[in-house]
């Protein structure tokens, strides 16, 4: 997937793009899904995330980020500014006022978590109750109080279910706490 | 920058999963233009949400999809991209504040319009769409913040000076959660003003009864 993105980006390769649009759409659908949206809205909206793959193809480093990881983001970002008309701000590289990262191999630590393999095993051992508080509030952005009140239980627990489903992702993929 | 108080590991989900309003965003995305560290981590957890969406059950998509949008794309499309995110000042020297702080403000610190608050502090208003207030203080060095509790949730990040309080020392860059079981009295470290921006989901309110007279003038 990341070579497919690569391809769209410096070649405007449509072949790469379909073989993108056929694993991501679906999998944007059923995201957008939990989100409560209808086939139809979901449908425009995945219309819209496949649009600016295209558009913003030449913004993706493979060495930062896997393909996934990167369609996780134009989704998420397309749910706050498209669905709940809102901003997200974030830090700009660019920035003369950014501190830069001078740990060598900065992203070592994410190095390990693009591999996709371990990463989606590690994905599957979790305890049902925990990948469910971490499904939650990565697809339906749900803050951790109403995650409790959804489920029905204590906000303590909830926090320590997310804390211990993150040590254990970062265990599984042999990451340094 | 030496950091010691970063935001909580929970914050920084929620940052990587979009659950955060504007406010609250702006405060965690200014911390992550001084902390590589956090910017890791969230690298790390936004990995794990592409993790999440590879193991999604896939919804079949209708027939017509993949040619609509088709139609939609043209080869040039990467020249054109916008940016959403409020204009960038150019900077003039190296700026103090970073972005996307810098943007919102429309000017680095020795071009801010400070409102006088009294006590010798200052805020600028920051305009933000959720609610939540958004400010950047400044208290003069070596004078106490009033003693004040918090009906919700405060998020405190240093941007230039320190302060300290029961819970520790701020310096720049350092992040500071509290809730409203937190009555504490921040107090600016000597040497320059502390310039801290504050995210406030609901007024502060102070304890004393002088500060409480002396709280609608204040306006915080
Ligand atoms: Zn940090």
């Amino acid at each position: 997937m990341d070579q497919l993105l690569v391809a769209v980006a410096t070649t405007r390769d449509r072949a790469a793009f379909r073989e993108l649009f056929d694993y991501f759409a679906p999998r944007i659908k059923s995201f957008l899904m939990r989100q409560g949206l209808d086939a139809q809205a979901a449908e425009d909206v995945v219309q819209e995330a496949m649009v600016r793959v295209w558009q913003k193809a030449h913004q993706y480093d493979p060495a930062k980020a896997r393909a996934s990881t990167w369609m996780f983001t134009i989704a998420r970002n397309l749910r706050v500014d498209f669905l709940r008309k809102s901003k997200r701000p974030e830090p700009n590289v660019d920035d003369p006022a950014l501190v830069p990262d001078t740990q060598p191999g900065g992203f070592a630590l994410t190095a390990q978590a693009q591999d996709a393999a371990r990463l989606q095993a590690a994905l599957a051992d979790l305890p049902n109750e925990q990948r469910v508080v971490l499904e939650l509030s990565f697809f339906e952005e749900k803050p951790h109080p109403e995650i409790a009140e959804h489920l029905g239980i204590p906000l303590g627990t909830v926090k320590s279910r997310i804390r211990l489903a993150l040590k254990r992702v970062r265990s599984e993929l042999g990451e340094d706490e | 920058m030496t950091i010691t108080h970063h935001p909580s590991e929970e914050l920084l989900l929620d940052y990587a999963g979009g659950g955060l309003s504007e406010s609250w965003s702006l405060a965690i995305a200014t911390h992550l233009a001084l902390c590589p560290a956090c910017r890791r981590e969230v690298a790390g957890l936004e990995a794990v949400g592409g993790g999440l969406v590879d193991v999604l059950e896939p919804a079949a998509c209708s027939d017509g999809m993949f040619d609509a949008v088709l139609a939609r794309l043209t080869d040039d499309d990467a020249a054109s991209v916008t940016v959403a995110s409020p204009p960038s000042v150019p900077p003039a020297a190296a700026p103090i504040l970073p972005e996307p702080l810098r943007g919102y403000i429309g000017a680095d610190l020795d071009g801010m319009a400070w409102q006088r608050l009294g006590l010798g502090a200052y805020q600028y208003l920051i305009e933000t769409d959720d609610g939540a207030t958004a400010r950047l203080l400044r208290i003069p060095a070596g004078r106490p913040v009033p003693e004040h509790t918090h009906q919700g949730q405060e998020l405190t990040l240093v941007l230039r000076g320190a302060f300290s309080d029961a819970t520790g020392h701020y310096g720049a860059g350092d992040f500071q959660e509290a809730d409203e079981h937190l009555a504490h009295k921040p107090h600016a470290a000597p040497g320059e003003d502390c310039i801290c921006l504050a995210i406030t989901d609901a007024p502060l309110r102070f304890k004393s009864l002088a500060a409480r007279v002396v709280q609608p003038f204040l306006g915080i």
